[in-house]
């Protein structure tokens, strides 16, 4: 009852959550998650719920819920899953990692489902802004003169930001061709 | 004994009270931390995106400790887990442990699996021990309260950590707290999420979830919260007016480094522990604990 309040919740709020039909349905979608590091154990899960009643996001967002993603990707609603904010929305809290009785590692699952979204072109914005950040200076904050300069003034060794080696990886892993959902 | 200090992207930028403090208990402690060159991001900002690349990103950093034989200490939750973790895969998974140093050719790196990674709390409480850490206190913090703040990726996921301690009923750092003379308080929040890591995705979960926690540590009248991560700190200390402001709360719990509270401990000055870089004030809680020496 609770639940299907929240998904009518959900319909109106966010319009996440339309009525799935079959034809929408990737029944392939499931071995693409298994064969992904980290969904390995992903058709373990029984729908308990543990997950989702542990949630910290949950707590605050009620459209945020872990165990109806994996629903959803297990029966093979893979546009919805793909292009969710959800699937961005877990803080990698690893608290339903730790009481899953199923052990399918869900915030490895999460992660999955991200590398997958990104290999069809779906990637957050905020996250596609940090790698321009890392290969610009190999981190995601600068240090420049003035930090530096900070430092100095309270006893700390400066430090010289050097990105190349950051940006070698990036150039071999043809990572502007993975955001762009070429690889 | 010597560590590789592993500040990551945050803490030189943004936590300089955390920088500073964590090297002046370390040299109390006989811990002897150094600064290598060339470290860069410790590769989870990108795990999201392309499991390869941050694994790689990681390797960097451990090939760079592995060539100075060095163990490193990190001070950053995220940075903690993900380094421990791919240090850990690269060790068992022979697949991966090729498929990653064949890209790290390029930077004429090449990871070995020589050294180990842990957080300067985890050092502190495994390494160090309690009883150093009483024998060091010059000022006891006794009377005050604090609330420790784990944080998630200090803990978790634990099949990384070798169960130095209970995910769900921690305790290292309240042993640490402890050793300082003062209060740790004991309650189901502090093993709660700060927020920090989707601040950028939404704004209203992650701030939400920092206020369960602050309204928790409110309720027990804490004196200051301790928090052992970067992340956890932007939530609790420099988001704590606005989040107060969001809620209708007025909070104003000092929320300190950890290393900063043992540091007010082993008898150094506000100033020396970069307390002034902490946005909710300190003042009246150092004062409280030089109260005696006034
Ligand atoms: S806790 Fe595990 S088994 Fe239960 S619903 Fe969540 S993922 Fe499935
Ligand atoms: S890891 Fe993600 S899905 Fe799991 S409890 Fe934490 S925020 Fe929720």
């Amino acid at each position: 009852m609770g639940e299907e309040r929240e998904q009518e919740k959900g319909k109106k709020k966010s319009g996440e959550f339309q009525v799935i039909t079959e034809d929408q349905l990737d029944p392939q979608f499931k071995y693409e998650i298994i064969k992904e590091p980290g969904g390995e154990n992903f058709l373990r899960c029984m729908q308990c719920g543990t997950c989702t009643a542990s949630c910290p996001v949950k707590a605050i967002d009620p459209d945020y819920n872990c165990r109806r993603i994996i629903r959803m990707a297990l029966i093979g609603d893979k546009e919805s899953v793909l292009k969710s904010k959800f699937i961005w929305m877990c803080s990698t809290c690893y608290s339903c990692y730790e009481r899953c009785p199923q052990d399918v590692k869900i915030t490895e699952l999460m992660f999955a489902l991200k590398n997958i979204a990104v290999k069809y072109g779906y990637i957050h914005p905020s996250i596609k802004a940090q790698l321009d950040l890392l290969e610009k200076f190999g981190a995601l904050l600068e240090i420049s003169e003035f930090e530096n300069r900070m430092r100095e003034k309270y006893g700390l060794p400066k430090i010289n930001q050097s990105p190349e080696k950051v940006k070698k990886v990036l150039e071999k892993e043809k990572i502007k061709d993975v955001i762009e959902g070429d690889s | 004994m010597d560590y590789a200090l592993f500040l990551g992207c945050t803490v030189p930028a943004r936590s300089l009270g955390y920088d500073i403090s964590v090297r002046k208990v370390a040299k109390d402690l006989d811990i002897n931390l150094i600064d290598v060159e060339g470290f860069s991001c410790c590769g989870f900002p990108t795990a999201s995106i392309h499991r390869e690349t941050s694994l790689a990103l990681a390797a960097i950093n451990l090939c760079l400790a592995e060539e100075r034989n060095l163990n490193i200490i990190t001070l950053c939750n995220s940075c903690t887990a993900y380094l421990t973790k791919v240090n850990m895969i690269l060790k068992n998974n022979k697949e991966t442990f090729e498929k990653v140093n064949e890209v790290l050719k390029a930077n004429d790196l090449e990871f070995k699996g020589t050294i180990d990674v842990k957080h300067i709390s985890r050092l502190l409480y495994e390494d160090i021990g309690t009883v150093k850490i009483e024998k060091t206190v010059k000022r006891s913090l006794d009377g005050i309260k604090v609330a420790p703040i784990y944080g998630c990726h200090y803990l978790k996921p634990s099949s990384i950590y070798n169960k130095f301690d209970d995910p769900e009923m921690p305790k290292s750092l309240d042993s640490i707290i402890s050793a300082t003379g003062a209060t740790s308080l004991d309650f189901p929040e502090k093993i709660l999420c700060c927020g920090g890591a989707i601040l950028a995705i939404d704004e209203n979960a992650s701030m939400g979830m920092t206020h369960i926690v602050l309204d928790s540590v409110k309720s027990l009248e804490a004196d200051a919260m301790a928090t052992i991560c970067p992340f956890c700190h932007l939530m609790y200390d420099e988001y704590q007016a606005t989040i107060g402001n969001k809620y209708g709360k007025d909070y104003n719990i000092p929320s300190l480094f950890f290393s900063q509270l043992l540091g007010l401990a082993f008898g150094h000055e506000a100033k020396e522990l970069g307390l002034k870089f902490n946005a909710v004030r300190t003042k009246n809680l150092v004062k409280k604990i030089m109260g005696g020496e006034q």
